[in-house]
């Protein structure tokens, strides 16, 4: 494997054309994701996290500066399927089983009987519901459908996954067992994850480098590179070396005059 | 059972209602025929009377009732005055037209759709249809289908499907673009192709707002049918049965016809509704 950057964003704009004018989604954002990183995007409602993951994703498109993903342009990268992406709802099909969902994009991506089974067995088996593959979503907890979700992204072997929120509309308790297991999730897989957040305790917990970002316009205010270990158990979060992180964040955040409204 | 208590009552205060109505507007006829033959009738036998007329204006409940228990169990369904055979002329135009105007109208959906130009022509001129009076657009669609050799079932099916494909296209457009925009992204991350889009969501999503544009297609169709028989001189069918019964002042027939393609109305909906019950529910839908 080489060392060139997973994800490389140059001077990137977007701006949205509204009927209220121009919306300066993005503006000027520089970005190197490096392979196996873990990168928190946080930020206030409107700093233009999530659309900064989309553009990733190709799901925007950037109106100024470039972006590579896999050294190739993100629309590239998504026709070569190297991400998956899980969104903030589990979005799973009620009229499939956890199993048929899983499948969804294997079944799109052509992929055999054989080879369908194996894999969703695998991630079955990643997110911790072995077991639960012939249940129906209406018959899981809102965490262990999110599971799924990551299970269905993770299934057909992107070496990314990007992940918008995935865990907001989840309650503290199940989202620190959630955080945990991804953790370990990607301490197995090797993936590069680019995870949206608002909440600073998630994203100093999980990540590698935390991307600081600041609303009017949408832009980076500070990059973290985290100095805490890869093996992280939850209560991590009590000594001061994460406390100092946190509280980088949050300056991060005061500084970009987040907190003004 | 709970629900049984207030239907009884509601069919009570109908039959009240229904038996008042008949001694209102059938006296007059009694008391000329009385005055006629020089009787004075007292109340009872004036209310009998006008609950028991070959010919009345209203006919009581009963009478109906009578005349649908003589015209289907009591006559061989192939006789012409079994109104079981009378509703089975219906009823195959009412499916025929059913499945012609559900398939018209789910290709238009589809079309609409993933098509621009479709979407933004085709449903003003389905709107446009559903405004022309169907009675007067009848009697040339048979005439016109009549001169090229198209007769018998398939014309009154035309009518039934240019009724019951609205509700379809109306429905069925709503329905596949039910899927909200997360799920259509989820897709695009998978680099899905249009056609893997509608067979894997959009159509399943559509499955809910399908169902409930049948029910009403279904009871379109259904007039539909009735109404290809009246302009036509039909001698076979529900629509036949009312027309001949108001050629000949047989009220009692008109009615008995009437509660026959309400009762066929209700039982084909019923049909979609437990259809719809059981597929939502293996669906996960409901």
């Amino acid at each position: 494997m080489s060392d060139a950057p997973v994800i490389e964003a140059k001077d990137l704009d977007l701006t949205f054309q509204t009927n209220d004018g121009p919306v300066h989604a993005l503006k000027g954002v520089d970005l190197t994701v490096n392979k196996g990183d873990f990168v928190s995007f946080i930020g206030p409602s409107g700093c233009g996290k999530t659309t900064l993951l989309r553009v990733i994703a190709a799901l925007e498109h950037p109106t100024g500066g470039r972006i590579t993903v896999n050294g190739m342009t993100p629309d590239e990268a998504r026709r070569q399927r190297a991400y998956g992406y899980v969104f903030q709802a589990a979005g799973l099909y009620p009229w499939r089983t956890i199993r048929g969902n899983i499948k969804l994009p294997l079944e799109i991506m052509g992929y055999s009987k054989a080879d369908q089974d194996e894999h969703v067995e695998r991630v079955l088996e990643l997110v911790d519901l072995k077991g639960f593959g012939k249940k129906f979503p209406w018959q899981l907890s809102g965490g262990m459908q999110q599971r799924a979700s990551i299970a269905r992204a993770l299934a057909f072997d992107a070496d990314i996954l990007l992940m918008d929120e995935p865990f907001g509309a989840l309650d503290e308790i199940v989202r620190d067992h959630l955080n945990e297991q991804l953790l370990a999730l990607w301490a197995r897989t090797q993936k590069t994850i680019g995870f949206v957040t608002h909440s600073i305790p998630e994203a100093v917990y999980l990540s590698t480098k935390i991307v600081v970002m600041s609303p009017r316009p949408g832009r980076i205010t500070d990059v973290i590179e985290s100095p805490l270990p890869k093996e992280r158990p939850l209560d991590i979060r009590d000594t001061p070396e994460f406390l100092a992180v946190a509280h980088r964040v949050r300056e991060g955040l005061r500084a970009g005059h987040a907190y003004d409204d | 059972m709970r629900s049984i208590l207030p239907i009884l009552t509601v069919v009570a205060a109908i039959l009240v209602l229904w038996y008042a109505g008949a001694v209102g507007m059938n006296a007059k006829w009694a008391q000329d025929q009385a005055k006629r033959a020089g009787v004075e009738l007292s109340t009872t036998q004036l209310v009998a009377d006008t609950w028991s007329q070959a010919r009345p204006r209203l006919p009581a409940p009963h009478q109906v009732v009578a005349e649908l228990w003589q015209t289907t169990v009591q006559k061989k369904i192939t006789s012409k005055r079994s109104l079981v055979f009378h509703g089975w002329i219906t009823l195959s135009a009412t499916l025929l037209g059913f499945v012609f105007g559900t398939g018209a109208g789910i290709l238009l959906a589809v079309g609409i759709v993933h098509n621009r130009a479709m979407d933004m022509s085709v449903m003003p001129w389905a709107i446009a249809s559903q405004t022309i009076p169907i009675l007067a657009i009848a009697p040339m669609i048979i005439v016109v289908l009549n001169s090229i050799g198209v007769q018998g079932l398939v014309p009154k099916a035309i009518i039934s499907a240019y009724l019951s494909f609205f509700p379809v296209v109306v429905g069925m457009v709503k329905g596949l673009r039910s899927p909200d925009s997360m799920q259509l992204d989820l897709l695009r991350t998978y680099n899905t192709g249009g056609g893997s889009t509608f067979w894997k969501l959009r159509l399943p999503s559509s499955m809910p707002y399908l169902f409930t544009s049948l029910k009403i297609g279904m009871a379109a169709s259904l007039v539909g049918a009735i109404v290809g028989e009246l302009p036509t001189g039909a001698i076979r069918g529900l629509g036949a049965r009312m027309l001949t019964g108001s050629y000949y002042g047989q009220t009692i027939q008109i009615w008995s016809a009437l509660f026959a393609a309400a009762i066929l109305a209700a039982t084909l909906v019923g049909i979609i509704g437990i259809i719809q019950r059981r597929t939502l529910k293996r669906m996960g839908m409901m």
